[in-house]
């Protein structure tokens, strides 16, 4: 079975600085693959350009059999919006929405009807166990709260790959546990597969495997059996 | 000293035969290793050596398993000072880590993949952890989240060194 995301041998560069030097990694459908490594080595712009954010100079992505370096900016955006889901560490929510609003927002996009999508916002704000916050602004939620409608913003539309990036940098132990929980369950039973920068091991122990970042460059031990 | 301990505390509650006491312990505390028989009763019987428990009494007919154990005030006293002093911090001198570092720094192999192999290895354990930890209750919870936070650190220590080999190299080899 081929992999439904892969990137070969990426390239990236800002002005001097390498982000990426030859950086390859795949993602099977479903499962939840952590991208580690220090600081400044490359796993956003790796993450960026794996969910087709930024073009690589060199390499190539491949979702589901299509060249997602190739693909032009309209059609690239198109399946970005409905292939994948997005949690960063902090402010993807508009302030200006509620919580229930915000969860609506990406079907809206998608032409759906408003009562349906808010339906099925607040099914994903109670998976999250987020229900009590959907008439609130995201200001008024807390940091794990947040952190949660975010989740369930990513998934309403059911996403093949969900992208997460330090989703729980900005959380203490407990609230992070909560998110990362429902976030790993709720892409399992979904069969969204999970691509998860972190550089706290207790986060990608979630993952069934882990991907290093160093320098640009990817690496992959697989634990021998003990 | 742990299990001796945890014995007691067992005891505190009650007197209980030797088998009892076995049970009691895997329900609790067992979950990587439930105790052996004979581990229980070499350390009853060191316990009641050293005045921490009595015999409460012989059921006729009965095996050494049907001896009843009590605490002793002596042994209310020691379990008093164990679960009241911290415990040693490991010195990192005798951390094997280090030392399996160090070593190879000396003989020329790779430190490198000693560190990568050995950081797999704990991110498996901690996978392992993690999953068990979902499916268990609190009490499984708590236990998991304790070895977890100290693979944890191990870890990091892990990167911090991989991180500075070039430096330790140096210095080891001077
Ligand atoms: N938009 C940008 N403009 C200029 N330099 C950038 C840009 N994005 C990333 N870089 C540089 O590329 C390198 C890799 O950055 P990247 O954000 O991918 O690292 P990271 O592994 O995600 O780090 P962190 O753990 O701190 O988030 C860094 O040196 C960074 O400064
Ligand atoms: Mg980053």
């Amino acid at each position: 079975m081929s992999p439904l995301l892969s990137a070969t041998d990426l390239t990236k560069s800002f002005g001097q600085t390498k982000a990426l030097d030859g950086a390859s990694m795949t993602v099977n459908a479903g499962e939840v693959v952590a991208v580690m490594g220090p600081s400044g080595s490359g796993k956003s712009t790796l993450l960026h350009c794996l969910a087709g954010i930024i073009r690589p100079d060199g390499g190539t992505v491949v979702f589901d059999g299509k060249s997602l370096s190739g693909m032009p900016d309209g059609p690239r955006s198109a399946l970005r919006r409905s292939e994948f889901g997005f949690v960063f560490q902090f402010g993807q929510l508009v302030a200006e929405l509620t919580c229930l609003e915000n969860v609506a927002l990406p079907l809206r996009l998608g032409g759906v009807k408003r009562k349906t999508a808010e339906q099925r916002a607040r099914e994903w704000l109670e998976r999250l166990q987020v229900a009590d916050v959907a008439g609130k602004r995201p200001g008024e939620a807390s940091g794990g709260q947040g952190q949660r409608v975010a989740v369930a913003r990513a998934m309403v539309t059911g996403p093949r790959v969900l992208f997460a990036d330090e989703p729980t940098g900005a959380l203490d132990s407990l609230n992070g546990e909560r998110v990362m929980r429902l976030l790993v369950s709720t892409a399992r039973e979904q069969g969204t597969a999970v691509v998860l920068v972190t550089h706290e091991a207790r986060v990608a122990a979630y993952s069934d495997r882990e991907v290093t970042v160093r320098d640009g460059r990817t690496t992959e031990i697989v634990a021998a059996n003990l | 000293m742990t299990i001796s301990n945890t014995l007691l505390g067992l005891l505190e509650a009650g007197p209980r035969h030797g088998y009892d006491l076995k049970r009691a312990y895997d329900d609790r505390f067992g979950q990587d290793r439930p105790l052996h028989y004979g581990q229980v009763y070499s350390t009853l019987s060191r316990l009641l050596r050293n005045g921490m428990v009595e015999e409460n009494g012989v059921e006729a007919g009965g095996g050494p398993e049907r001896k009843s154990y009590a605490i002793t005030e002596a042994g209310v006293t020691n379990l008093e000072t164990w679960l009241t002093s911290p415990e040693d911090p490991a010195p990192y001198l005798q951390n094997t880590l280090y030392t399996k570092v160090v070593l190879a720094l000396l003989s020329g192999r790779s430190a490198t993949d000693i560190l990568d192999h050995q950081r797999a290895a704990h991110l498996q354990s901690m996978r392992e952890l993690t999953r068990r930890k979902t499916t268990g209750d609190l009490a499984d919870q708590l236990i998991c989240d304790h070895a977890l936070f100290h693979l944890e650190a191990d870890l990091r220590w892990l990167e911090l060194t991989a991180a500075r080999l070039d430096e330790l190299r140096e210095q080891v080899s001077t």
